[in-house]
């Protein structure tokens, strides 16, 4: 089942938790929306070093990261 | 072009490279006046700046540290040029602004923050080890808070004007620095009176927060990333900082190896390992360390500036109730042991008391995304 997670707004360290949190669930696709530039980069880089593919659109200073299995 | 800086930053060479020059700057600005082993110590140069706007008047620390505006500054810069000015603010900033508070009363205990640690390392002063074992320690509790669900909750967007004040405070200050009005205090001596070339330390400030906003360097995020996930990223731009900072003393000829009397130091072991402890926990559980907090400031984040606020008046507090350490001294050969007063001790064990009823009680669903 796929999942959205917001991390809209919260503070580093809280949005590579909170997606490190949904991944262990084991749901995909997982698709997070972010605010910042600096999260999303951590969220990137957490998601990528434990195996899963990362891929980013970024929109009105808003970001929407898509979190699959496997990397490309 | 602009992408492929952005992206150079943000990889490992980049955080190595920026940590490279920020311990580069920190000696060669000690070799041009700054005090020994305080190149760039965050909490000691709000220090002094709480001082010369006679918030306290502890008459040897007072001087309006240029650093400090040109680490905001410098982020500023970075992020309108790189388009990631965003003003945001209205995660608990009253938390915010007390773990501020107790973070400098930590850290004027210890006699630094974690900039200064690793600089007083670079210099050879062994108390910099105990220091850094209680941030450690100290960031690795916030670790277990955070895993627990704490959670300050979320900032909002809000009007560019609300990011803009930190850094038109700091323009304030350094018209201060410039004017020198009858009104602001610069000590005559002791460290206060210690500083390089204005022009110099407001130039490699700048350029020291353009570089950190791009990169992101943290010292609290070095250790908290590497305790949470692992993850050695901003690790490795901290070790190179020492790393450079020693062999730029070395070279100087600025290091002294020892425990005992070291420059602006004491050796009350205790109290340097609680006072970094409750740092540590303070800078954790708000997401970052002194430096970091000045630089997400100068992005436009209003939390961060009231937590560098509460910073300032709680060097305020530690100076004018005597909470921060006295370093050792030498009297006539003889070493007389300095440290923290009782009211200090106190105030370092409530400090961490607060800490932990914050970690503690502002607990909350991860999943309902508070």
């Amino acid at each position: 089942m796929a999942q959205t997670v917001d991390v809209r707004g919260l503070s580093c360290p809280q949005p590579v938790i909170v997606v490190k949190k949904a991944i262990d669930k084991g749901e995909f696709p997982l698709t997070v929306l972010l605010d910042a530039m600096v999260a999303c980069e951590n969220v990137k880089r957490m998601a990528e070093s434990i195996g899963y593919s990362v891929s980013v659109e970024e929109k009105e200073n808003e970001f929407l990261l898509d979190i699959k299995k496997g990397t490309v | 072009m602009v992408k492929k800086i952005g992206r150079f930053f943000a990889s490992r060479l980049g955080i190595i490279t920026v940590g490279v020059i920020i311990g580069l700057t920190a000696a060669i600005l000690q070799k041009l006046g700054n005090p020994p082993n305080m190149g760039v110590c965050v909490a000691c140069f709000q220090r002094d700046i709480a001082g010369a706007l006679g918030l306290h008047r502890a008459g040897v620390v007072q001087y309006i540290r240029p650093e400090i505006i040109g680490f905001v500054l410098g982020s500023m810069i970075a992020a309108l040029a790189f388009k990631e000015f965003r003003a945001r603010a209205g995660s608990a900033p009253i938390v915010r602004f007390m773990l501020g508070l107790f973070a400098m009363i930590g850290a004027l205990a210890f006699l630094g923050c974690p900039w200064r640690a690793i600089l007083r390392l670079a210099g050879g002063d062994g108390n910099a080890l105990i220091g850094l074992a209680g941030l450690s320690l100290g960031i690795f509790l916030g670790v277990q808070f955070l895993k627990g669900g704490y959670n300050l909750g979320r900032s909002h967007k809000t009007y560019t004007l609300v990011g803009l004040i930190l850094p038109a405070i700091m323009v304030t200050l350094l018209l201060f620095l410039l004017v020198k009005p009858s009104f602001i205090f610069f000590s005559k001596k002791g460290p206060g009176a210690m500083h390089a070339p204005l022009v110099i330390s407001l130039g490699a400030a700048l350029v020291i927060g353009f570089l950190a906003q791009r990169s992101r360097f943290c010292t609290m995020g070095a250790i908290r990333d590497v305790v949470l996930m692992g993850d050695f990223h901003l690790l490795s731009g901290v070790i190179a900082m020492v790393i450079t900072a020693f062999v730029a003393n070395l070279a100087f000829g600025a290091t002294k190896f020892g425990v005992v009397a070291q420059p602006i130091a004491h050796s009350s072991h205790l109290w340097n390992f609680l006072g970094m402890i409750l740092s540590g926990l303070a800078f954790s559980l708000a997401g970052g360390c002194p430096g970091r907090q000045l630089f997400l400031a100068g992005e436009g984040d209003g939390d961060s500036a009231t937590f560098i606020i509460g910073m300032i008046v709680g060097a305020a507090v530690a100076h004018n109730f005597t909470l921060a350490g006295k370093p050792d001294k030498v009297v006539e050969g003889v070493v007389s042991t300095g440290g923290i007063t009782t009211a200090g001790m106190i105030a370092v064990v409530v400090g961490i008391l607060f800490c932990c009823s914050v970690g503690f009680f502002m607990r909350d669903k991860m999943d309902k995304g508070v």
